[in-house]
């Protein structure tokens, strides 16, 4: 079978190098047959990559040895959805995967783009088949998965330990998605580039395609949080670790362009800055894959260090001067079809909007890399760690999030008084009475005063909104209650998709805050003995260790250590960490032992308990209790976020005809809303 | 004023206010990363160095490591190969902190003038983690 996956990714470099070479040739511009043939190029590297990928996975699940990939990541009792998600466990896997999902998202949008855009697609999918074939010549000359041993181990090494955990079998694949289907806008913003069609429908294409990966890499971010916090066993769920920072860097991008993009459909402004977003928030993807394959930056979820790095090392600079060389060539074409009118107007909003993203995502990048710039430079590595992202982010994160409750209620061109005061009047009102109600409460942190308060107005914009328009179907066209709100999300799904993605924002802002009231203690207990702890909410835990217990589990040894739980007296149950030691089949341990954290979740605080080991073979054991408040908005906000962004992208949603038309019927809400 | 420029009013004042706080961020929370060697010749350049906290990247002495359990303390040597540096720690390590061979930790914490670093963080990193051929 590796032969034929070799053969595969050969086939597959041979026909999309060549259908690339044709496209940006441009000879097909007045040749039908040769469109085709760019055209059906990529729908046969497609099939020749799907090809490759079945025969890794037939190689995996046959328990095929003899193949290095296969004997580094899975084992004989490793268990069958684990041996799904070791295609992606590994470098090179996960470089067969990228490609395989490109070529067949490359495929999908050839496929669905509609007769208006045609003309662009050969361009598209020269961009595309350039990308595909830079992942299949790192592969087939620096890390090919067919690789064979030189023997046959009688078993493989198995997965590691850590990524044995359902969040870890979707939330790589989700990240990938996310950052590989950010190639595709990218593709289609050069091929506009390229063609001279500065008109403003190719950008519909573009920001279809840019939902979709937003949603996916939202997810990706997500389920990666909750693998650190269920995982990692130290208690949070965010380190501003390099690899982090670098799925965050993309999706801020992608968000700014999301948001200015409204404004070049709406007002023509801003054509050069969208398509330089869409060109950064590419670059910044494969950025991310460099610096999680490269191992120039430290981090502890980084790949082990291999030439792969200097691979896209090279193909980030050649990209990246390319696609602003031609940004640049074009740079008369896409003048401004208007000028900013007024400071108070949703245009400046979305602009300092834009700003602040830009700026999170710089100083992101910037805290990301100093070590190499600072060793660059001064001769001496100095490292940024959470302190750094805390102070520059938490000030700026909080501005972002007044203006995700200014911008969509506040006027296009010149908001009047009479504007202002119509809608923000309740929602200032009531993240005003917010503040005011946790200052009473006996509150002082500054910062986490104001991210509530914000949360609070931004949800007193979206309440209104809903209201409003509830309001307005109900007298217009006699609904119900729940039949109204029905109608308005599914007929203006951009907008109001757009507002549940803000609530889900403002949750997370709101859970962050609980990071700030998190409590900690180290304790050595012999069994019977117990410690206590003081939640921030007032009450007491009585923590009492039960003893550790050994046992067989499928493919590990389990040394698991139990504690009863009381909160102010009442039993909460017994909660169980344990340390495993993987073993492959032969009872042999494989990898260092590893942590199963006890987590016990509430809306209000999770308590954390990590095992960390006996005194000396003994029951007496090592622990570390946590106490997490808010944890669990992250996730759910998480959920609600990317519903939102679901919604948002749902088809027949309305395409920019259906968007004008929403906002012409939004203006006669208002109407209807004033004769109140 | 034109709006225009009293946009880039506001421009200039939001990407003002983000290079301040990036770069009093870094000058108030930077540390310094160093190797054993490069700390050894720190110190002894300028003895102060000592109340400076700093991260230490090294590995391991494989089979230095002793753990009390009952304080919950970790004592172990790092090497770059060049210089040896003995390291007191008092907390969990973490998982993939072991002495069977050759693993590359960092140590944040300040090098006390008696010779001992004295750690407030170990991180270590298995140089096998996501990538290992298995030994036959």
């Amino acid at each position: 079978m590796t032969l034929l996956g070799q053969f595969a990714l050969w086939v597959a470099l041979l026909i999309g190098s060549f259908g690339a070479i044709l496209s940006f040739s441009g000879r097909w511009q007045d040749r039908p047959d040769l469109e085709r043939v760019v055209i059906r190029s990529v729908y046969a590297v497609a099939a020749a990559m799907l090809v490759a990928s079945i025969s890794l996975w037939k190689g995996l699940f046959a328990h095929d040895f003899n193949i290095e990939y296969v004997a580094a990541y899975t084992s004989r009792n490793l268990p069958t959805y684990y041996i799904v998600s070791a295609f992606w466990a590994g470098q090179k896997g996960s470089l067969l995967f990228w490609a395989v999902v490109l070529s067949c998202f490359a495929s999908v949008a050839q496929l669905l783009t509609s007769r208006r855009y045609a003309d662009l697609l050969p361009y598209v999918a020269g961009v595309t088949s350039t990308v595909v074939v830079f992942f299949i010549s790192v592969m087939l000359f620096s890390a090919n998965p067919f690789q064979r041993l030189g023997f046959t181990p009688e078993d493989g090494r198995g997965l590691n330990p850590q990524l044995q955990n359902v969040g870890m079998v979707m939330h790589p694949p989700m990240l990938y998605l996310g950052y590989i289907s950010i190639t595709i806008p990218f593709a289609f913003a050069v091929a506009a580039l390229l063609r001279r069609q500065m008109g403003s429908g190719w950008i519909v294409a573009i920001r279809k395609w840019t939902l979709v990966s937003w949603v996916f890499l939202s997810i990706g971010i997500v389920l990666g949080m909750w693998w650190a916090y269920v995982e990692l066993g130290w208690g949070g769920y965010w380190a501003w670790d390099p690899v982090e920072n670098a799925s965050l860097l993309p999706w801020l991008t992608m968000t700014a362009f999301l948001h200015s993009v409204m404004i070049q459909e709406k007002r023509g402004m801003l054509k050069r800055w969208n398509v330089a977003l869409i060109i950064a928030t590419f670059l910044l993807s494969i950025f991310g894959t460099f610096i999680t394959r490269s191992g120039v930056i430290a981090s502890v979820h980084s790949f082990t260090q291999s030439n792969v790095g200097y691979f896209f090392l090279a193909f980030l600079l050649t990209a990246g001067i390319l696609s602003f060389t031609l940004l640049y060539t074009r740079w008369p074409s896409l003048e401004p079809e208007a000028k900013l009118e007024s400071m108070l107007s949703r245009e400046a909003a979305f602009l300092f909007n834009n700003l602040a993203l830009v700026g999170i995502a710089f100083s992101v990048l910037w805290g990301t890399l100093f070590p190499i710039l600072s060793e660059a430079v001064r001769g001496t590595k100095i490292t940024v760690g959470p302190p750094f992202f805390n102070r520059v982010n938490v000030p700026l994160g909080l501005f972002l999030l007044a203006l995700t409750g200014i911008g969509p209620l506040i006027a296009w061109r010149k908001a009047s008084a009479r504007n202002l005061q119509r809608q923000f009047t309740f929602p200032v009102g009531f993240g005003l009475l917010v503040a005011a109600g946790l200052l009473i409460d006996g509150m002082r942190d500054f910062y986490v005063i104001l991210a509530i308060a914000l949360g609070a107005f931004v949800l007193g914009t979206v309440l209104q909104e809903f209201f409003r328009g509830v309001r307005a179907r109900r007298r217009m066209h006699g609904e119900s209650v729940p039949a109204a709100l029905f109608n308005l999300i599914a007929r203006n799904r951009r907008r109001y998709g757009g507002y549940v993605v803000h609530v889900g924002i403002l949750m997370m802002f709101v859970a962050f805050t609980g990071m700030a009231f998190r409590v900690d203690k180290e304790a050595t207990l012999k069994p019977g003995e117990s410690v206590t702890m003081k939640s921030p909410y007032g009450g007491t835990y009585k923590l009492t260790h039960l003893g550790v217990s050994q046992y067989n589990a499928l493919n590990r040894v389990v040394s698991a250590a139990a504690v009863q739980v009381e909160l102010d007296g009442k039993p909460m149950g017994v909660m169980k960490s344990e340390k495993r030691q993987h073993v492959d089949s032969f009872g042999r341990p494989t990898f260092e032992p590893s942590t199963e954290v006890a987590i016990q979740s509430g809306l209000r605080e999770d308590l954390y308990i990590v095992y960390a080991g006996s005194v000396d073979g003994t029951e007496e054991a090592v622990y570390r209790f946590t106490i997490n408040p808010l944890v669990w908005w992250v996730w759910y906000g998480g959920i609600v976020l990317v519903l939102g962004g679901i919604l948002t992208m749902w088809p027949g949603g309305g395409g920019i005809a259906e968007t004008r038309r929403t906002q012409a019927g939004y203006e006669a809400t208002l109407i209807g809303a004033e004769a109140v | 004023m034109k709006p225009g420029h009293k946009f880039l009013f506001g421009a200039v004042l939001i990407v003002g206010s983000v290079s301040l706080l990036m770069f009093q961020g870094v000058k108030e929370t930077g540390v310094y990363f160093l190797t054993p060697t490069e700390l050894a010749s720190k110190t002894s350049a300028d003895p102060t160095f000592h109340n400076v906290g700093v991260k230490m990247g090294a590995r391991v002495v494989p089979g230095s490591v002793h753990r009390d359990a009952a304080t919950q303390t970790v004592d172990f040597q790092v090497t770059d190969g060049a210089k040896v540096y003995p390291v007191t720690y008092r907390g969990i390590v973490p998982d993939t902190f072991t002495d069977a061979s050759d693993i590359e930790v960092v140590v944040e914490g300040r090098l006390g003038t008696d010779g001992v670093f004295h750690a407030t963080d170990v991180l270590a990193k298995c140089g096998s983690r996501y990538e290992a051929v298995p030994k036959a």
